[in-house]
Parts: structure tokens; sequence; C-alpha cells
């Protein structure tokens, strides 16, 4: 129904490779997250994919198909941007229904799908409305809610939140994850966000200056990072990086360690340093620690400790998760991550 | 913070406004006033301003001496005429250069515009020559040729202006929704643009109505608009500030009511995207 197929796909906007060859597989039925800086070149892969770009070299199968050279309106493909990109000039219920009008269904039909998807986004009560009268995590939903009406084989999202307050990001998030549940339909989303990235995805595909760094479910790339972009991308706060003797004393350029594993104690321990910021954020307090030798490194305690500015500390890693990196950032080899 | 605003400096703002404003409309004032003067009175020194014997036989003398509607029907003619072709075109051009980024978008756009600093008159004779050759000095379709070329630049501008704002994600997601172009143009481009287009065509008419330094060398008699109805008035026996105050009234009337009914329009036409 939605799998979808990379193969050796690149861009190049003239002499700038944006997209370096890169291969795919989006599984039918799968969240997918593009996650990397700004820059990196996720919203241009989601744009190949929906075809509102076209391809350098590579080829794009959809559901098995080549659709390498199908216009983006023959893709069957539906696309949810970061404007929400609404039809100023319709209400609600005609830009809902506006792809099953392009899709030539009778009025009676669109009107019966397009009451279903407005129930499903609790948008029931703004049907007669212009886009302009609603406020943003509306305008989100009538975008969500013209992109499902027409029952794609992919969702493809582009930064949709991002426009959204904080407050609001996280209700979306939930509301777009639980439609990825009962829809079971593939779904291709491009953040920023990690954090969106963690909580939402079935498989992160990490992006760095037109290539892929990593392909993999949340989990396995918080366990297991491929490498020192990939650590410090992924896990917030975000990991330590530990360079010079420290590091050579594990046997590698430079360790990582995240501040979840670093256990802080008053008494004694493998690092000592003195208590810079201390982040109290209830449950859990983020301590900026200024180590001895070692230099500036975060590590998290539980929410009621009591530990202020210039006070004295001491920092233990977790031995069995410091990750060791080669000079140019790979993951050493042999063990010590785990 | 927004800034106090005291009543006083409210009140001295409001006068500069009309003083402006009345400053601006005198002109158009006093013509209207001088039109209903005798001859005498309209060059009495020192001048009356509402104190005269009003009276209405500049007008019926007008009326009687030349065709008023002859010069009405060729001055609608050219102006509408003219911004309906220079749409015709313009609107496939403005759309192309609005959607289709190219290089040499912004040098043909300045290319465009710099034909409007070239003096008129300086292409007067090689155009006039043309005219003769092809047999079109004194008929509308000459000027409506000459109009339309004349504001090209000017429609092409405001359009791809207007076009510009359009959100280009707003037409990528009519192509996701499986519109083609016809349909994408048909349903999401053209409802967009409408108010942009409607303000184009007014401000064209206005400019082509008041256009004077064409219609006054390219015609004589048959195709001669308002403005050349206005200079008959002005030469051939001396002045006479009454007569001339009527045609001038009765030639800018048609396009002043339009301009009233249609300023809600035309001030969005000339603020747009000033302000999101």
């Amino acid at each position: 129904m939605g799998s979808i197929t990379l193969k050796d796909v690149t861009k190049s906007f003239g002499p700038v490779d944006v997209i370096r060859p890169i291969n795919l597989e989006i599984e039918d039925g799968e969240f997918v997250v593009f996650v990397g800086p700004s820059g990196c070149g996720k919203s241009t892969l989601l744009r190949l994919i929906a075809g509102l770009e076209d391809v350098t070299s590579g080829a794009i199968e959809i559901d098995g198909r080549d659709a390498t050279s199908i216009p983006p309106a023959k893709r069957g493909l539906a696309m949810v941007f970061q404007s929400y990109a609404l039809y100023p000039h319709m209400s609600v219920r005609k830009n809902i229904a506006f792809p099953l009008k392009m899709a030539g269904i009778d009025p009676a039909e669109r009107e019966r799908k397009v009451l279903a998807a407005a129930e499903t986004l609790n948008l029931t009560d703004y049907l007669d409305r212009r886009p302009g009268q609603l406020s943003g995590g509306q305008r989100q939903r009538v975008a969500i809610g013209r992109s499902i009406v027409r029952e794609p084989a992919a969702f493809l999202f582009d930064e949709p939140l991002s426009n959204l307050d904080a407050a609001l990001r996280g209700n979306m998030r939930l509301e777009i994850s639980e439609l990825h549940q009962s829809l079971k339909t593939t779904m291709v989303y491009v953040t920023h966000d990690q954090i969106e990235a963690m909580t939402m995805a079935d498989k992160i595909v990490v992006l760095q200056a037109g290539r892929i760094e990593q392909v993999g479910s949340p989990m396995e790339l918080y366990r297991n990072p491929a490498n020192r972009f990939v650590a410090g991308f992924i896990g917030s706060p975000t990991m330590n990086f530990i360079e010079g003797a420290e590091a050579e004393k594990h046997g590698a350029a430079s360790i990582g360690v995240r501040p979840e594993h670093l256990s802080v104690s008053r008494e004694g321990g493998g690092w000592k340093g003195k208590v810079g910021v201390a982040e109290h954020l209830g449950s859990d307090t983020y301590l900026h620690v200024h180590l001895d030798d070692i230099g500036q490194v975060t590590a998290r305690a539980e929410g009621e400790i009591d530990l202020h500015y210039g006070e004295e500390v001491f920092l233990t890693p977790d031995a069995a998760k410091i990750h060791r990196f080669t000079a140019d950032g790979a993951i050493a080899a042999q063990g010590g991550a785990a | 913070m927004a800034r106090a605003v005291t009543t006083r400096r409210k009140a001295v703002i409001t006068a500069c406004a009309w003083t402006v404003g009345l400053t601006i409309f005198f002109p158009i004032l006093w013509t209207l006033l001088t039109s209903f003067k005798t001859e005498a009175e309209a060059i009495a020194d020192p001048p009356s301003l509402f104190f005269f014997q009003w009276t209405t036989e500049n007008y019926g003398e007008v009326l009687q001496r030349s065709n008023y509607f002859r010069h009405f029907a060729n001055s609608v003619v050219i102006s509408v005429g003219s911004t309906l072709l220079g749409l015709l075109i313009a609107i496939p051009t403005a759309w192309s250069m609005a959607f289709v980024p190219a290089k040499r978008n912004k040098d043909i756009l300045m290319w465009m515009l710099s034909t409007k600093m070239l003096p008129p008159v300086g292409v007067l004779i090689p155009i006039y020559l043309i005219f003769r050759d092809f047999g079109l000095l004194d008929t509308r379709t000459g000027l409506v040729i000459v109009m339309t070329l004349i504001n090209l630049p000017i429609i092409i501008w405001m359009l791809f202006t207007y076009f510009k704002e359009i959100p280009g994600e707003i037409l990528e997601a009519a192509r996701m929704d499986g519109a083609t172009l016809w349909a994408e143009i048909l349903y999401v481009l053209t409802p967009m643009a409408v108010p942009g287009i409607a303000s184009t065509l007014l401000l064209n008419i206005i400019l082509a109505w008041n256009e004077a330094f064409w219609t006054l060398n390219l015609t004589a008699s048959k195709a001669a608009p308002l403005t050349a109805f206005i200079a008959s008035y002005s030469s051939p026996e001396g002045l006479f500030y009454a007569k001339l105050s009527a045609a001038s009234a009765m030639a800018i009337a048609p396009i002043l009511i339009m301009g009233w009914f249609s300023q809600k329009q035309l001030v969005r036409g000339l603020t747009f995207g000033a302000v999101k």
C-alpha cells in the first residue's frame, strides 16, 4: 500500500549537491522521521519523494512502481506543509473537500468524507469558517484533514509543528501519533526537533550535509550511535564529549557520556568538579559542572537534589555506557558502549 | 510601548491632513466653480470664490459645440480596451515570472520598466511615421495599441508583485491534492489573485483615461478622446476659462465617479504587500 524505496537518489541545485546518493527503504505502515540540523537536506528529500522537486539522478519507487517521473498529483501521496498552505479563499469544508473534488468524487460522497474527517479532528464546528479565522492548531488540523480524506498511500509531513507553541506542539505530537496508530498508513515526517523524532518514529533517519548518517529505531540510535554526530544529535540534553587525557585512558580520541549516565555524589567518585548553573526542572535537575582537568559537562540528577553554585561535587560515569570515538568521529571498534 | 497620543497632537495631525487634502483638491474645486461662472467672472480680479452669478450656460454651450459623447465613447474604448488587452498579455507574463524563477527575471523586469524612463517625445516621430504608414493615425485601434504598450510595463510590474505575494506552498499543496495545472490556475491561483487583478485594472483605466501626450498627437477628430476634447477649448480663439473648466469637469467626472466607488479596492491595490 505505501512502501517507498529510494535508489541512489541525488539532487543538485546548480553546483551545490544537496542530496548525495541516498538509498533508503520505507516499509508500508512505518512512521519514518527524517531528522537533522537545518540545511541537511531533509526537506529536499521529502520534496523529492513528493515529486515537488525532480531528482538529479537515481530512482524513487512507490509500492514497487517507478515513480521518478510521475507528477506529484499522480503519486497518491498527501503532504502537510509547515505553513499549513490552506486555500485562504475557501471554507474549511471546501479546503478538506478539495482533493476529493480533484479526484472527481461526487458531492454527496465528498460531504460524507469531509464530515468523517472533521469528526476525527474535532473540526465539525469550524467547517464554514475560513482558514484566517482559525488558530494555528486548528489550521494544522485542517491541513491534516485535507490530507487524510483521500486515503493516500503515504503521508508526508514537512516540519508541521514548528509554527505552534510548545504546549500545542506536545498535543499535536500525540494526535499525529494516534492518527498513525488508527490509520496504519506510512508516514514520512521531517523535523529538526530530536524530541519529535524520538517520541514519534518507528524509524529515524539522521541526515547531515545531504548524507544519511544512521538509520534505526529511536532506542537503537540512542544506545548505539554510529558516530559522534548522531550521538550528539540524539538525546536531550546532549551527550558530553570529553577529549584529551581522559579519553586516552579509554583508548579513544574522544569519549561520550550522556548526562543521565553520570552519577552525582558529594562524597567521592571518578571526576571532581564544581557546580556551575543548576537547572531545577522539578522532576530532574540538570547540573552544569566544571570538572578539574576535563572541562564543562552536564549531569542529570534527581529533581530534589540540593546542590548550588560553587559547591564541590563528584561525577562517576557508568562504565558500560561510555561511547568511544576515533579522531574522525566514527565509533571506535570494540565495546564499551552498550 | 505604544506612544501616547494626546488630544492636542491628534488635533494638529488632523488639521495638517485636512490642509494637505484641501490643497490637493483645490485646483479641482476651482475648476468646478469656474465652470459655473460667466467668462467675465472667470477672469475677474480679484476672483470671487462662491459669490458670483451661478450659471450652467457653459455646459450647454460645450455640449452644443462639441460631440461630448463621441469623445466619451472614444475614451472608454481606449482606456478599457488597452487595459484588457494589456492584462491579457501581462497575466501570463507576470505569472511565469513569479512562479517559474529564472536567472534573468529581475533584468527583464528592469528592462521593461526602463522603457518608461524614456521621454515619450523622443519616440514621437518614429511612432507617428509608423502610424501614418499603417493607417493607424486617428483610429481607436491605433490608440488602443499605443496605450497598451505604454502601460504594459506598469501592468506587468503590478501583477508580478501581487503574484509574488501568493505563497508557492499553496500551489504545491494544490499539486499534492491532485490538481492539474489547469485546475490549479482556475481554483487556487485566480481566486487568490482577483483583488490584485482588479486593482491593476482600475489603476490602468485611470492612467489610460488621463493620458494626454499620445492621444493629442496621434488623433485629430474621429478617435479623439476626452483629453482632446478639453484641449480643443484652450487654443484657437484664445482662452475661455469658463468653457475650458466645464469641458474639464465633464472629462474628469466619469473617472472620478469610478474612482470614488472603487476607492477601497484602489487603496488596497496601492498598499498591497506593504503590510502583512
